[in-house]
């Protein structure tokens, strides 16, 4: 099991830990309700250097418009762009925020699971390629989340840029307590916030954050209920290398009108999949999990399978995604069951995402 | 926290506080901090039949789902009502407050002491 460079720190702070994609991860360090307003209302701090940092150099722009499903050459210097990976087969070998961090440089995130996956794809499609190199950064970096709406004006009086010139989905070079960084106006909470990018020991940034008036340390309990309220998928839940992005709504993501990428022929054969991700909103205080089987009203044939669900802490009420089939009809407000432990329990279908920040 | 010594225990991480011929029955705060925020408490009937062993009830917390156990045979006497309303009493009070239910017992099993479930949970 790996840990991060902040062990040391989750520990004085009292957290509990939790295996997350080969790393032992603090899961909270209080309550994970408190965690979750904590970072819907002011601001939470999280470690999340578990995740991998792949750097493309040389002529990164044609190979990652072939590496990749999007279309990163149209993306600028200092942003960032969403995108998945595919094989030949348009399955999701996982999902990535791509940041071009100059001309001929990128520099990818991916999931601590899909972390050697990700590497060896790319490394495979470098063939025709000889002019890029791609480096696994993963052991040099960490990686801290700031989000919640207060993290602008909090951080924003501790580093050397001005953050309101950094737009959503941006990158800049910054300083923070005498160490260069990168910051990304980035996250995956639905709030406003920043992602941190410390080379070399993290320990005196993350002492300096936590340690401000409003910020709290925060776990993957509440990341997940927290990206779960957004709608934002999960790899191993929302995708998989059994699902194309069609079904996670995610199509859009795709650039078919590039010439050549890896998954173009399989994908362009995929747009109307079997299954797809529905949102699912119930009542009372029963949340159908991962894996639960849902139903037509009354049917004992099953649709589909819940593929996450929690008792929103900011709704108050069960919310699920669930993948479902796609020719039963389903539409905003259709009622459908999932089986709770034995149990039916009514939900409805509603529009994705559950929850929306005011801007 | 330590355990009180003044209860029993079980493996699957239950208190047992026997008085009389009614037993007290929580989950200790060991599970209660494995199973994070607890959300919603689901309790047996009162007047139900308790049965060693089988599930009785279910502690969902944002994060799982956990399932209570009954520790012995016997019958529901009463329940911890105030959790529908603030199940989070089992986090912030386990062995107090936060208590589940209670069994008027017909037997007791063998069940672990104090010091017993500290070597099992290694504190």
């Amino acid at each position: 099991m790996l840990n991060t460079k902040l062990r040391a720190e989750h520990e004085k702070l009292g957290a509990s830990f939790t295996e997350f994609g080969g790393w032992e991860m603090p899961v909270r360090y209080g309550s994970d309700l408190d965690e979750h307003h904590t970072v819907r209302n002011g601001c939470g701090l999280f470690d999340i250097s578990h995740m991998a940092e792949i750097r493309v150099t040389g002529s990164a722009e044609d190979f990652l418009d072939f590496a990749l499903i999007s279309k990163l050459s149209e993306i600028e210097v200092g942003r960032a762009k969403y995108t998945m990976i595919c094989n030949d087969q348009g399955g999701i070998i996982d999902d990535l925020i791509v940041y071009r961090l100059d001309q001929d440089e990128f520099m990818i995130v991916a999931n601590a699971g899909n972390h050697h996956q990700v590497v060896e794809a790319l490394k495979q499609r470098l063939e025709n390629f000889p002019d890029t190199q791609v480096v696994d950064e993963s052991g040099i970096w960490s990686l801290i989340a700031m989000q919640g709406p207060k993290t602008n004006q909090i951080l924003g009086s501790l580093v050397d840029v001005d953050l309101t010139e950094l737009k959503y989905y941006s990158i800049a070079a910054a300083r923070i307590s005498d160490q260069d960084v990168f910051l990304a106006r980035t996250g995956y909470t639905g709030e406003d916030g920043f992602e941190i990018f410390v080379a070399g020991d993290p320990s005196k940034i993350w002492q300096l954050l936590v340690a401000q008036d409003g910020v709290e340390p925060c776990g993957l309990a509440c990341r997940d209920t927290l990206r779960l309220e957004a709608g934002m998928p999960l790899y191993g839940h929302e995708l998989g290398i059994d699902y194309t992005p069609f079904s996670a709504n995610l199509g859009k993501v795709i650039r078919f009108d590039k010439d050549q990428f890896v998954g173009k022929q399989a994908l362009e054969s995929s747009k109307h999949p079997d299954h797809r991700l529905f949102g699912l909103a119930g009542q009372g205080r029963r949340a159908a999990r991962a894996d639960y089987e849902i139903f037509l009203p009354g049917e004992d044939v099953a649709i589909g399978k819940v593929t996450s669900g929690a008792l929103s802490p900011t709704l108050q009420e069960p919310i699920a995604m669930a993948m479902l089939q796609v020719d039963q009809g389903l539409e905003v407000g259709s009622e459908v069951e999932a089986d709770v432990r034995g149990t039916r329990v009514p939900y409805k279908i509603v529009q994705l995402p559950f929850y929306k920040r005011e801007r | 926290m330590a355990n009180p010594a003044d209860r029993k225990y079980t493996k699957e991480h239950e208190w047992v506080l026997v008085e009389g011929d009614v037993a007290t029955v929580g989950i200790t705060k060991y599970a209660a901090d494995a199973l994070g925020e607890i959300v919603y408490v689901d309790l047996p009937k009162v007047g139900s039949n308790a049965a060693h062993m089988k599930i009785c009830g279910e502690i969902e917390s944002t994060k799982s789902v956990g399932e209570l156990y009954a520790p012995m045979d016997g019958e529901i006497v009463e329940v911890n009502s105030a959790l529908d309303q603030a199940p989070d009493q089992v986090n912030d009070d386990p062995f107090g407050d936060g208590w589940l239910i209670k069994i008027r017992y017909t037997s007791l099993p063998d069940l672990l002491s104090a010091s017993e479930y500290d070597a099992l949970v290694g504190e």
